[in-house]
């Protein structure tokens, strides 16, 4: 492996790494307050994607400039999170909190079946290309490698405002107080006053416009095609479990180690791209069964 | 009680007689009652609390073990098909559960993906040896070293496909009543109990983890046979949500809920995507999603109440 393929990898992982990031953070942060793996997540990725190539495809052809397709990424993700996730919490989610486990993952399996004929009905199954954003910021050279300005620089720089501005939200915001407050004991903190419904139904909006953010941003790197979802679903599965659930610093870092692991993969032995994620997810589950990050929970008698 | 009774001897008695009666349904009829005895499989953990997202796994494993050795022994019997393909399930459940058993709730699950994931993409990628997306042709088996005919191949297939539905669904049940069984379900309502007991609850989730393989690999070893090849989507994790899915929609826990809830899901499947070619899925989503916030113990729990109000008696388990 000489340096230019290195850095080829390289550059490809960590791009990789900062979509795959922004549709786990979703995820974890899903799961950490509402204890609920939303299945769904990986459609509401799929359909960010879609609408925000089939707006940029609208707002170029009535002869905007290229560059309007960034702002167009978020208020794609906005859509997916006020009409998609705001719905799903409000009218299926909300009903079925006191229930197993195995229902709570099967509805959102169902709404993920449900969505994934809705993209077929809107969108067809011919693959969407919309790489404007992706040209509108040109080429730039690294020791000699080029590489595209959006994948080395925006989408890492992004995952980290993502993950600092996450962070900072949870810590020293109200809103963000009052998740973290649910999260941490529900009862406790409705008896205080905080109304754990609507704290619910943001975090399940505010994931899932991540989700719809990941996809936005993916849409100008990719052909966007049916099927998408699952095989998101699944990858960010793998980051969140390994990372440990709930944990959005430690999602952050898996998603980097996943994404350089499978880059690698690509170029040393494609064969197994596809492999090293769960690869790595098995490797660290069953040496830390709570993963990287979890601390074990104590066990109540 | 006769009702009770009556209304599932009445049920097997259609089902035999669909070939003659029905012969447009058999092949349909044949894939749901496969599917029907992998759901059992993941039924039995459903008893001890547990899901697993990765039950493809040995339904594939099965299904690829019986190609393999219809493909290095031309004209194998049916029953060496059958019995080294429920042995590779076995024999990967042995393996895969020694690992899987030590973790509970969303990491039993999540880990049972990455297992299947791992061997999903192995088929998907490896193709020299898989034949990659395409899968790979599963010859008919001989029976009883007869070469047969597509027709009546066909017929043997379905009938000891119900004469397997009856047998692995009484061993079952007679399974849940055993110790064995007791000890294994106490897993979903006190594992610290049997703990104390001095029972190790590891050991007892392995016992049921390796008939939950057993039954899913006899589901996909009969799926691959029936439909004459095997493909990389026997062990996609769709595959795997589905088979929870029918669990929960026959009646999370039930056993003839599990061949019930397959026939319906497939008949649903079937003429859904025949009529409504693009909105299957979507039909399928909104009756799941149905059953789950109506009706919660599934089409079982359904049948149970209406015959208690029949009868005018309280619901008796």
């Amino acid at each position: 492996m000489n340096l230019t393929i290195f850095l080829l990898a390289l550059f490809d992982g960590i791009a990789y790494a900062a979509l795959v990031f922004s549709v786990a953070v979703g995820l974890t942060l899903i799961f950490g307050v509402m204890r609920i793996l939303n299945v769904a997540h990986g459609s509401l990725y799929a359909v960010g994607a879609y609408l925000t190539a089939t707006l940029t495809g609208y707002v170029l052809a009535l002869g905007f400039a290229p560059l309007l397709a960034f702002p167009l990424m978020i208020v794609s993700a906005v859509l997916v999170g006020v009409l998609l996730g705001g719905p799903i919490e409000w009218l299926l989610l909300r009903r079925i909190y006191n229930k197993p486990e195995v229902l709570q993952l099967l509805v959102t399996f169902a709404v993920f079946m449900i969505l994934e004929d809705v993209q077929r009905l809107v969108w067809g199954t011919q693959p969407y290309f919309q790489a404007s954003a992706l040209q509108a910021l040109g080429m730039v050279k690294v020791f000699g490698v080029n590489y595209t300005v959006y994948q080395l620089i925006l989408l890492p720089l992004l995952a980290l405002t993502l993950l600092v501005g996450l962070r900072f939200f949870l810590r020293h915001t109200i809103l963000g107080k009052l998740i973290l407050a649910t999260t941490e004991d529900r009862e406790a903190a409705q008896s205080i006053g905080i109304d754990a419904d609507k704290v619910f139904l943001v975090t399940f909006i505010v994931g899932a416009a991540l989700a719809g953010l990941g996809g936005a941003l993916a849409s100008p790197t990719t052909s966007i095609l049916p099927g998408m979802g699952a095989d998101m679903i699944v990858l960010s599965f793998a980051v969140v479990a390994t990372a440990g659930l709930g944990q959005i610093e430690g999602a952050a870092f898996t998603a980097l180690l996943i994404g350089l692991g499978r880059s690698f993969a690509v170029y040393v032995w494609p064969e197994t791209a596809v492999l090293v994620p769960y690869l790595i997810m098995l490797i660290v589950l069953l040496v830390r069964p709570e993963g990287l990050f979890g601390s074990p929970t104590a066990r109540k008698i | 009680m006769t009702f009770r009774l009556a209304i599932p001897a009445l049920l097997v008695l259609a089902v035999a007689a669909i070939p003659f009666a029905a012969p447009q349904l058999q092949l349909l009829m044949n894939l749901a009652l496969a599917k029907g005895i992998a759901v059992v499989g993941v039924t039995v953990l459903l008893r001890a609390g547990q899901v697993s997202f990765g039950h493809a796994l040995y339904f594939a494993i099965a299904a690829y073990a019986a190609a393999f050795l219809s493909a290095s022994m031309p004209g194998a019997d049916l029953v060496l098909v059958l019995v080294v393909a429920v042995a590779g399930a076995v024999l990967s459940g042995i393996i895969v559960g020694l690992f899987v058993v030590r973790y509970r709730g969303i990491f039993f699950g999540m880990l049972n993906l990455a297992f299947s994931m791992i061997f999903w993409s192995i088929l998907e990628k490896f193709y020299h040896y898989t034949g990659g997306a395409d899968g790979i042709r599963l010859p008919r088996p001989t029976v009883f070293g007869m070469a047969l005919e597509r027709g009546p191949f066909e017929l043997i297939m379905f009938y000891l496909s119900v004469a397997l539905v009856l047998l692995l669904g009484w061993f079952t049940m007679r399974w849940f009543a055993s110790p064995a069984g007791q000890i294994f379900q106490t897993i979903k309502t006190n594992e610290t109990r049997l703990q104390y007991l001095g029972v190790s609850p590891q050991r007892a989730l392995l016992s049921g983890y390796i008939l939950s393989a057993a039954l899913c690999g006899t589901g996909g070893v009969i799926m691959g046979i029936v439909q004459g090849v095997v493909t990389p989507e026997f062990a996609w994790w769709i595959r795997s949500g589905e088979m929870v899915f029918i669990a929960v929609l026959g009646g999370a826990g039930s056993v003839a809920g599990a061949f019930v809830g397959a026939v319906i899901y497939e008949t649903i499947r079937t003429y859904a995507s025949a009529f409504a070619g693009d909105v299957w899925q979507m039909v399928l989503g909104g009756f799941l999603l149905v059953i789950i916030l109506f009706a919660p113990k599934g089409v079982i729990g359904i049948y149970d109440a209406a015959l208690a109000r029949l009868t005018g008696k309280g619901r008796s388990e």
